[in-house]
């Protein structure tokens, strides 16, 4: 077999979060394997991440799922050609976990480390759908991030506007806590939202403003208080309402800000990624919005890859492969890892 | 102890802000009050006294946030979601006992892990005078934190 015909296979983690991860990936865009191992169970009880109880439950994990990888693409370590690995942003306690799983296969196969940042990895989801051409636009919401990047080049990312306050998937789980509904609250939420109409008009934060900045904490409050002023009066609000209403008011902001990015930046592809990409609220709009853009057409992460996964880690390990972007045995876990701030922006 | 009541989200940020010259490496500051009472908003006029021009965002999803950049680190944390415990195993001594400030939300939470001064600022939402009325309690433990509160309160009243 020639050197061009020969597959490149990554074994990459991701263990940032709820999710211990393993994935093996073929030329950075066939999924061969992707095992995920969720404790979003063992969380709901406690309302949220717990980081004691995610570390531990990342240690039973990463190793039955290195295993059930390796055997699920039919794959020896001996066939591999480096392994990735999620080195921030995330809890530190849970990073540790899949750094040290990987630092420790590659130390004793003699393979490449490659370091990913997480960010990179939830826009490589969409590589999954088709390959990136550049310059492109992401919109990243998640849990903990909701943030604009633009990429003019093959592993270049630039953030031009992000949330000021709280992320868009936090504020889900936070009003959701208001209505009941069990961490993490987002498809509720959305579930209720088709169910319901924008009757509460909630603030639209930062619409208009002159910068492509997110925030979410106003409209948080102005939540809150129309409930608890219910509260004291006795009056019960209907929640699919209240969640139609917030939703709305999310999506507003979240697709007039991504307009006004595209005007400046005009981009081949606008990539959905990240957990909230997943709403079905937010995906309907853009779709809209994009139909009279002529240049630009929307990329939405699969469904199933808009969680934490290892398959979107290893798809972005393949550009940074190529790019020769390595770590070495001292690769340590960068909890508060971000990408750069785009040098003509103003923050 | 001390009062003082606010009508706005820049007012909370203005105290923040007032608090930061004459804070040191090591002070503990909690912030204590219901979702949405203006505990990230005093953080980020806190940040910005610091002379920090970064961001402040939430710290909920990932516990803690560090920001460098200022007269000393500031580091916040948000233990909401320890409830169930586990803050023995945040290392948070070794923020507690490290180069910058520490401001930590939820800390009821993590009580057992608190050094033994702190300045705990109480964050009461008034409903009744507007939606947007808080009451901030200072409460002071230890005698560089009674200063300090001391200080804030000669400043507001002048």
């Amino acid at each position: 077999m020639s050197p061009t015909e020969k597959r490149n296979l990554i074994l990459a983690f991701e263990s940032s979060c709820d999710e211990t991860s393993v994935a093996v990936i073929e030329d950075g865009h066939k999924i061969l394997s992707n095992i995920v191992a969720t404790q979003i169970k063992s969380h709901q009880r406690f309302g949220g991440v717990v980081p004691e109880v995610a570390s531990r439950h990342h240690i039973e994990e990463v190793t039955l799922c290195i295993k059930d990888a390796l055997d699920e693409a039919k794959v020896g370590y001996e066939d591999l050609d480096a392994v990735a690995v999620t080195y921030g942003p995330g809890l530190v306690g849970a990073l540790l976990i899949g750094v040290t799983a990987a630092k420790t296969v590659a130390f004793a196969h003699n393979l490449p480390l490659i370091p990913v940042n997480h960010m990179a990895g939830h826009i490589y989801a969409a590589r999954y759908v088709e390959p990136i051409e550049f310059p492109a636009l992401a919109l990243l919401v998640s849990g903990g991030h909701t943030e604009l990047v633009y990429m003019p080049a093959e592993n270049q990312f630039e953030i031009i506007g992000e949330t000021r306050d709280d992320a868009a998937g936090e504020a889900y789980d936070k009003v959701g806590r208001v209505m009941g509904v069990n961490y993490p609250a987002g498809k509720t939420v959305d579930e209720w939202a088709h169910q319901g109409k924008d009757t509460f008009k909630f603030p639209r934060a930062m619409e208009k403003d002159d910068n492509f900045d997110f925030s979410f904490s106003g409209l948080k409050s102005a939540f809150i208080n129309t409930t608890h002023h219910a509260d004291q009066i006795g009056e019960t609000l209907s929640k699919q309402d209240l969640s139609a209403s917030f939703q709305q008011a999310v999506v507003d902001v979240l697709a007039e800000k991504t307009k006004h990015a595209l005007a400046d930046y005009p981009v081949h592809q606008l990539i959905l990624a990240g957990g909230v990409a997943a709403n079905q609220g937010l995906r309907e709009r853009l779709e809209r919005d994009l139909q009279s853009n002529p240049t630009t057409h929307l990329v939405k992460a699969p469904l199933k890859l808009c969680g934490d996964n290892a398959a979107m880690i290893g798809a972005f390990a393949y550009v940074a492969y190529q790019h020769g972007v390595f770590a070495d045995a001292t690769l340590n876990a960068d909890p508060s890892l971000e990408f750069d701030w785009a040098a003509d922006s103003v923050k | 102890m001390y009062e003082v009541t606010v009508t706005s989200p820049e007012a909370t940020m203005a105290l923040g802000q007032q608090l930061a010259p004459d804070l040191q490496p090591r002070d503990v500051i909690l912030l204590d009050g219901d979702l949405g009472a203006g505990k990230t908003t005093f953080t980020k006029g806190l940040a910005a006294g610091l002379g920090i021009t970064r961001n402040v965002k939430s710290p909920t999803f990932t516990i803690i946030r560090e920001y460098q950049g200022g007269r000393i680190p500031l580091y916040h944390m948000d233990v909401y979601r320890l409830e169930e415990g586990g803050g023995d195993e945040l290392g948070l001594d070794e923020y507690f006992n490290g180069d910058g400030v520490n401001v930590v939300e939820w800390s009821k939470f993590i009580a057992d892990e608190l050094p033994e001064d702190y300045l705990r600022i109480v964050f009461k939402r008034d409903d009744e005078a507007g939606e947007s009325q808080r009451t901030l309690r200072f409460e002071p433990r230890g005698s560089h934190f009674e200063k300090l509160v001391k200080q804030l309160e000669d400043g507001t009243n002048e």
